[in-house]
């Protein structure tokens, strides 16, 4: 017993530093796989506010280059107006129209911390519960895709990053509908990959990739970029294709957070094949 | 993609009278505060725990006496640049593989990660010379 004290008080820097280490992996392993990457929300209350003052002095920085955009989406939107229709028909009515059903509500947000130089990326927005924002939503910004909500406190809320590891995006390319999935891989904030499009599908460069319509994360037909390379390698079934995204992780500030009112229906309907 | 960590430099400088328990706990606790501003659950606190208990194996190896004495901080001024850049690069390397490794959680991108560690730690240890050399007066050591 006394060996074993003397052992212990001779090599106390090293149990310490053990201990300390093996605190961390267990850390590492519970939250840090993707599903449980709730840790963030422990600390977002404390790190959020700070982001945000810093958020708010940049902001005021790039306020003529927001202005810039939010204007293009305006003149956007107006040309969508129905006072921007011209009206063909002699008689309007005003019907309760059961043929369109509102599917997709968009809550805009704005981006208070980012960053595009990691492997794994994350960004998190200033909406949060309060505002109706729940995990696995959909975020878009007025260029393109951005992410997906990963967890979220009462005013904020973190957003997996196209650029992540962990994040995978239906897409499909629009010219002929061939679908595969969308994947970074680490080394360039503009260029991701397309996986799993098949040999027999002719592709080109500059061809448009959207969304595709089997997610329930993102509206169908939202644009991601455009084909930058691809080529079919001897002995592949698979194209390996390099998309140019439009969205500029780098600069990105306001963008929606998007609300799929009949997800909870298609959800309720498909986990009854899985029991 | 080259991200450099320069909050090592904190671990680096701290002085060499520091008792290794004290090392232990100020390297830890600095992890956690990156952890906590990064969102990075455990992974500075893994990878700057290591480099804070090897700091004190390379200190304990390599400080003299009259260092010891002399309460210095390890810097180029104290010790020299050779044995500096030695000293920095080999814990900053560490320190950025054990990071970036845990960051990618596998070794499936194994040498891409190998080289975006190494690429790191030299931008790292670049910074922290050129800081060093801006910043600390140099002292003339024994007249």
């Amino acid at each position: 017993m006394r060996n074993l004290i003397f052992f212990i008080s001779k090599y106390y820097v090293f149990f310490m530093f053990f201990g300390l280490e093996i605190f961390s992996f267990i850390i590492i392993y519970r939250f840090n796989r993707y599903q449980k990457a709730s840790f963030v929300n422990y600390t977002t209350g404390v790190t959020s506010s700070f982001y945000s003052a810093v958020s708010n002095t940049q902001q005021y920085f790039s306020l003529r280059r927001i202005n810039d955009s939010l204007q293009i989406e305006n003149a956007k939107l107006r040309s969508q107006l129905f006072s921007s229709y011209y009206q063909n028909g002699l008689s309007v009515k005003n019907i309760n129209d059961t043929l369109y059903k509102q599917q997709y509500e968009y809550v805009a947000a704005t981006v208070v911390n980012n960053s595009v130089t990691k492997r794994n990326n994350y960004l998190t927005l200033n909406r949060g519960s309060l505002h109706g924002i729940e995990p696995q939503m959909g975020v878009i910004s007025e260029s393109g895709i951005v992410g997906i909500v990963l967890s979220v406190s009462p005013r904020y809320c973190t957003v997996l990053s196209l650029l992540n590891n962990n994040c995978k995006i239906s897409a499909k390319v629009k010219k002929n509908g061939a679908f595969g999935s969308l994947v970074w891989d680490g080394e360039n904030p503009r260029i991701a990959r397309l996986l799993d499009v098949n040999k027999h599908v002719p592709v080109a460069s500059n061809d448009l990739i959207i969304t595709s319509n089997y997610s329930t994360i993102f509206p169908e037909g939202i644009p991601i970029g455009k084909i930058y390379t691809h080529t079919l390698d001897a002995g592949d079934n698979f194209h390996t294709i390099k998309v140019e995204l439009f969205t500029d992780f780098s600069t990105v500030s306001t963008v929606y957070v998007i609300r799929n009112l009949l997800k909870p229906e298609q959800q309720t309907l498909e986990s009854t094949l899985k029991n | 993609m080259i991200n450099p960590y320069i909050y090592v430099a904190f671990i680096l400088s701290l002085p060499v009278t520091v008792k290794p328990w004290q090392m232990v706990i100020i390297s830890f606790i600095t992890g956690m505060l990156m952890d906590a501003f990064s969102s990075t659950p455990g992974l500075h606190m893994a990878a700057t725990t290591l480099m804070g208990y090897l700091r004190i194996h390379y200190i304990r190896a390599t400080t003299t006496k009259e260092d010891l004495e002399g309460r210095i901080i390890p810097s180029i001024s104290q010790k020299g640049i050779v044995w500096f850049t030695v000293y920095a690069f080999s814990l900053i390397f560490t320190h950025h593989l054990v990071l970036f490794f845990l960051e990618i959680y596998g070794f499936s991108e194994f040498f891409s990660t190998l080289i975006r560690a190494l690429v790191s730690a030299l931008i790292t240890l670049l910074l922290i010379i050129t800081g060093q050399l801006l910043f600390y007066r140099s002292k003339v050591r024994n007249g």
